[in-house]
């Protein structure tokens, strides 16, 4: 078959795919563009052109500086945590020990939990009078009283990214995990003969093994983050306070609780735009490691 | 392997205890709290094992008497089956052909990667525009319009896993069938397709539990029970005047059992999917 009939044929093929992805985002990506230069709202008449009003609020307004930093917060502690349980448990899980079959078997449990079941668990887990946290914790002595961890602006964020974190730790673990079954026999132990100590071992025989399979998992789930909704709305809706308070739900808010559907788009797509330098920098970190240890 | 120190094995026991601890504690718990007395769990101190089990929470929410709680999480329940399949089908139908079409084309490889791309978009970047053209269809508040919205997420995703697996096998298996007179589908249907078939279960487990914990678009294009699926039903038990925890912890058991068994089963399918592609937390 010739190059210019298979190309023909290959394009057909794709055709239904190419048609229903320009369909369901190509067009609905290119209308939120426009809606973002106009003063539409979700209900009613068009809205005017209003250039780039929308944009110059959006980026000179408290809320939002104050929303990106919550975002961030809640990304960078969060990811962060979830990379090193996540090789530690890997780690551990690597070794020799009795009942390792079941452990494995049963870090895909938080993995599976459905995102709303995750967050409702721990709504119920933190809840300020009925809770288990409080119950435990003034059991064993270390609380004087209840607390309301997700009413309290200074421990709901951090309520939060330990909810999120023990859900997602799991994945990154059981992803380093068959990372570190790669890893030869025959090297770790070499390295044991040439004397190297165990934190030497790690940085210069294991980690090498690990660094492409965890760059993958640190950008999807550096990407998840920084979209985060999900979690926080069924724990806290973004409160109190605002504390809580991600660029996604204040998309939320804005197109649809404020129904400003011309406003929440021009902060929708600043939010893309944040994710797609985020991946570009990642896409640069992923070239780089491949070429180093091809 | 290397002669272990007995304080070494005795650490190493240790810390997978934790790790066990850590992971089944907040499960269980669920799951205690489902077959709790309402009375144990708003007791103080906490009555952390109940002294007589009830499972009577899941009869209620599994019955179908007409404007009872029950009759609501079943309908959601069947809502949720329905979006998530009819969108798992139809992202594979798309995914199959594109997905083979440029595995074996490489030149028009970059269209797939734009497609791939769509991945990183934030949901609210394309949401209220898709509300105004559901609305416009009449699909606000439909399965079948929901069923549509998530091909935004399952098809893109479903291609990148389906290209890697048509990668993996061989095209001479198919240049050969071909020698011997097969057209291009009669190739397909007897050779590509079932040697494709794993990674095409695979493709569908994915999809099908990413449409099952989808929320953020269920939550804005649903608003009862004709088209609410589990996570918003899940949602507003959790956030309404619900007093029993019990009955939202047994609504989060039975919407997490379909995607934890398959999990525990499916174990190293998955583990190889995720390794291979990566995938959605």
């Amino acid at each position: 078959m010739s190059g210019t009939s298979m190309t023909t044929r290959a394009w057909l093929l794709m055709l239904p795919l190419l048609a229903v992805m320009i369909a369901v985002i190509g067009w609905p990506l290119a209308d939120t563009v426009g809606l973002s230069f106009t003063d539409a709202k979700l209900v009613g008449t068009a809205g005017n052109f209003v250039g780039i009003d929308n944009y110059v609020k959006t980026l000179t307004s408290s809320n939002f500086q104050r929303t990106l930093t919550t975002t961030t917060i809640f990304a960078v502690i969060s990811v962060f945590a979830e990379m090193v349980l996540g090789v530690l448990a890997a780690l551990l899980l690597n070794q020799q020990f009795y009942g390792r079959t079941v452990l494995r078997a049963l870090m895909i449990l938080p993995w599976a939990l459905p995102t709303v079941v995750n967050a409702t668990l721990w709504r119920l887990i933190y809840n300020p009078e009925y809770g288990a946290l409080n119950a435990a914790l003034t059991q064993i002595g270390m609380l004087d009283a209840y607390r309301s961890w997700l009413g309290e602006p200074g421990t709901a964020l951090a309520s939060l990214i330990i909810a999120d974190c023990w859900k997602n730790f799991p994945l990154v673990a059981l992803i380093a995990l068959a990372a570190l079954q790669a890893v030869p026999r025959d090297i770790t132990a070499a390295s044991l003969v040439d004397g190297a100590g165990p934190f030497s071992r790690f940085r210069f025989v294991i980690l090498p093994y690990l660094a492409g399979p965890l760059i993958v998992a640190l950008v999807l789930r550096t990407i998840e983050a920084f979209k985060v909704f999900d979690i926080i709305w069924v724990m806290t809706r973004g409160g109190p306070a605002n504390s809580t308070r991600t660029l996604s739900i204040l998309v939320y808010q804005e197109a649809f609780s404020f129904q400003r559907a011309g406003s929440g788009a021009s902060l929708a797509l600043i939010v893309t735009l944040l994710v797609a330098v985020l991946a570009a920098v990642y896409a640069m970190l992923v070239r780089r490691t491949a070429g180093s240890t091809a | 392997m290397e002669r272990k120190s007995f304080l070494f094995s005795f650490f190493l026991h240790a810390c997978a205890l934790l790790l066990a601890v850590i992971i089944l504690a907040p499960v269980l718990w669920l799951f205690i709290m489902s077959i709790s007395p309402a009375a144990d769990l708003t007791a103080k101190p906490l009555v952390w094992w109940p002294q007589a089990v009830d499972f009577s929470r899941y009869a209620t929410l599994l019955s179908s008497v007409e404007n009872s709680a029950g009759a609501a999480f079943v309908a959601s329940l069947t809502n949720s089956i329905l979006v998530a399949g009819m969108a798992t089908i139809a992202a594979l139908a798309l995914a199959i052909p594109a997905a083979w079409a440029v595995s074996r084309t490489p030149s028009v490889g970059w269209s797939l990667y734009m497609v791939i791309a769509t991945y990183m978009l934030p949901p609210v970047a394309l949401a209220v525009p898709l509300y105004f053209g559901l609305a416009h269809l009449g699909l606000l508040n439909s399965v079948f319009g929901l069923a549509l919205v998530y091909l935004t997420i399952l098809a893109p995703f479903t291609t990148w896993l389906m290209k890697s697996g048509f990668d993996a096998i061989p095209r001479e298996i198919e240049a050969a069938a071909m020698m011997d007179g097969a057209g291009l589908f009669a190739t397909l249907r007897i050779i590509t397709l079932p040697l494709a078939a794993p990674v095409m279960a695979t493709s569908a487990l994915f999809a099908f539990l990413l449409a099952w914990d989808e929320f953020f678009y269920a939550l804005l294009f649903t608003s009862d029970l004709r088209a609410k699926t589990l996570t918003v039903a899940i949602a507003d038990l959790a956030g309404g005047r619900v007093s029993d925890y019990g009955l939202i912890a047994t609504a989060g058991v039975l919407a997490a059992l379909p995607p934890v068994v398959i999990g525990l089963v499916m174990q190293r399918a998955l583990i190889s999917g995720l390794t291979s592609g990566g995938v959605k937390g």
